[in-house]
C-alpha cells in the first residue's frame, strides 16, 4: 500500500492514543482513530475492498472487507471498525472468504454485469475482485433489472445496470467537488443513484461536469462518451493531489 | 439554483396557483420554526406532504433552496420514507389491512384481485387518478378480519369480489 494512505479523522476517538492488537497473528500497533483496514494495509496485509477509495470517507457499503474478530460472532467490515486493545482480527479464513465470494456473486446478480460488452472490461474493479476471489460461477438467479441508460449529458453517460451502489460518485461529488449532485433514492433492492431530482444528467443545474464521479466509478456505470468495449481509462491521481492541496491550505 | 427562493407556482406545473399559495404557509412556518436549518428537512417534507397531499418537483425545489440542502438529498429523503409520496393521491382511497389476522383471513387474495383487475399494486393509483391503494400493518380491527378502510369508513369480513365492486363503483362515479 502507498505510504501516503490518508488518515480519516474520527472526532469521537482519541487520535493520540496508541493501542496494540493482532491481525492474522501479527502484533500491530495503531492509533485509536485508524480503522482495521488502514492498519492492515500499513502492515502489508491485503483486504479486498470495493466501496473504499483512498481520499474519500468510508461508507461500509460493499461489505467485502469483512473480517473475523475473536469473541464476536458477527463478521465486521474492516473499513468502519476500529481496533480495541488486545483485539484479535483474522482477515482470511474459510468463512470470511466464502462470505466475500457470496457477496460478489450477489452483486453480479443484482444488475447486469456482462463483461464482454462492457466499456470497463479489463479495467473493472468488480471484475478484478471476482478474479482475485476465484468467483468462477454464480449460484443465484440473475435479476436483469433493465434500467434505462442516461446519455443526456454532453460528455458522460450513466448506466445503472452496471452500478454496484458503492456510492463513490456520491461521496466524491459531495466531499471533493462540493456540489452534491448525486445521492441515492429509494431503499433496498430498488435503490438507485440519482442526479438532483432524479432528472436526466444533461438537465442538472448543480452538476459542474467536472467528471470526478466518472473517474472514481469502479465499474462501467459512469463512463465518458465515445469509448467502446474495454476502452475506458480512469484517472484518479487528482484525489490524493486535491487532498494534499487542501491540507496545505488548511495548515496555512 | 440554491438561490431559488421563489415559492413554487406560476412556472411550476402543479400544486400552487397564485404566488402566495396558502398551502405554503404550513411549510414556511415549519422551516421558520427550525431557523431554516438543514436538519429540518424531514419535518418540512412532512408539512409539505400534509398540506399538498404529495411532493412535486416545485415544492422539493423550494424546500431545497430555503433549507440550503442539495436537491438530490431532498429527493433521496422523499423516496426513502414511505410517509412521502411523489404522486398526487387518487380521489378515493382504499386501505387494505395486512396485519396478521387479516393476512390469514385472506387480505393477500384481495390485493391480488385488485392487481389483476385494476392493475395497481399497494401504494399506487389508477391511471385515471380515481383510486389509490394503500396497505396498513394493522387497523386494530382484527375481529373483523380481513378488514379495510374505504374513504375513511372501516369495513370488515371483506372478500375480493366485494372490494372490487366498491372500487368499480368509485371508478364509474356511482354514489354509495
Amino acid at each position: 500500500m502507498s505510504p501516503e494512505f490518508p488518515k480519516k479523522v474520527r472526532s469521537d476517538l482519541n487520535p493520540s492514543r496508541v493501542l496494540t492488537f493482532r491481525i492474522d497473528g501479527r502484533d500491530v500497533s495503531a492509533r485509536a482513530d485508524e480503522s482495521i483496514l488502514i492498519v492492515a494495509r500499513q502492515n502489508g496485509i491485503a483486504i479486498p475492498t470495493l466501496c473504499h477509495l483512498d481520499g474519500l470517507s468510508e461508507r461500509g457499503a460493499c461489505r467485502l472487507c469483512i473480517v473475523e474478530i475473536k469473541g464476536s460472532a458477527r463478521l465486521q467490515p474492516a473499513c468502519v471498525t476500529y481496533p480495541r486493545q488486545d483485539m484479535e482480527v483474522v482477515t482470511t479464513s474459510e468463512r470470511v472468504v466464502a462470505y466475500r465470494r457470496k457477496i460478489l456473486e450477489l452483486l453480479f446478480t443484482e444488475r447486469n454485469h456482462v463483461c464482454s460488452v462492457c466499456v470497463s472490461n479489463g479495467h473493472c474493479e468488480l471484475q478484478d475482485l471476482a478474479v482475485e476471489l476465484g468467483v468462477s460461477h454464480v449460484r443465484y438467479p440473475y435479476l436483469y433489472p433493465g434500467y434505462p441508460v442516461d446519455a443526456s449529458h454532453e460528455r458522460f453517460c450513466v448506466d445503472h445496470n452496471r452500478c454496484v451502489l458503492c456510492l463513490r460518485c456520491v461521496r466524491v461529488c459531495d466531499e471533493i467537488e462540493g456540489a452534491h449532485t448525486w445521492d441515492v433514492m429509494g431503499r433496498g433492492i430498488t435503490s438507485q443513484v440519482i442526479i438532483d431530482l432524479n432528472q436526466p444528467w444533461g438537465t442538472s443545474e448543480t452538476c459542474t461536469s467536472c467528471g470526478k464521479c466518472v473517474q472514481v466509478c469502479p465499474t462501467g456505470a459512469l463512463t465518458e462518451k465515445g469509448r467502446s468495449v474495454a476502452e475506458i481509462s480512469r484517472r484518479r491521481r487528482f484525489l490524493p493531489y486535491l487532498q494534499m492541496m487542501r491540507e496545505r491550505r488548511d495548515e496555512r | 439554483m440554491q438561490a431559488d427562493n421563489s415559492p413554487p407556482g406560476g412556472q411550476s406545473s402543479t400544486p400552487s396557483s397564485p404566488p402566495a399559495d396558502p398551502r405554503l404557509r404550513l411549510v414556511d412556518r415549519t422551516m421558520q420554526l427550525y431557523h431554516h436549518e438543514g436538519h429540518a428537512l424531514i419535518e418540512t417534507l412532512h408539512a409539505a406532504q400534509e398540506s399538498f397531499g404529495y411532493l412535486d418537483e416545485g415544492i422539493m425545489h423550494y424546500i431545497a433552496g430555503r433549507l440550503r440542502v442539495p436537491l438530490s438529498r431532498v429527493f433521496a429523503v422523499a423516496t426513502f420514507y414511505h410517509a412521502f409520496t411523489l404522486k398526487p393521491p387518487g380521489k378515493h382511497t382504499c386501505v387494505i389491512c395486512l396485519g396478521t389476522a387479516c393476512y390469514i383471513g385472506g387480505s393477500r387474495a384481495i390485493l391480488d384481485g385488485i392487481r389483476d383487475r385494476e392493475g395497481i399494486a399497494a401504494g399506487e393509483t389508477t391511471a385515471d387518478g380515481e383510486v389509490s391503494l394503500v396497505v396498513a400493518r394493522c387497523l386494530g380491527s382484527c375481529g373483523l378480519a380481513p378488514a379495510g378502510v374505504f374513504d375513511g369508513e372501516v369495513a370488515g369480513r371483506l372478500d375480493p369480489q366485494q372490494v372490487l365492486d366498491r372500487i368499480g363503483r368509485w371508478r364509474h362515479d356511482d354514489p354509495a
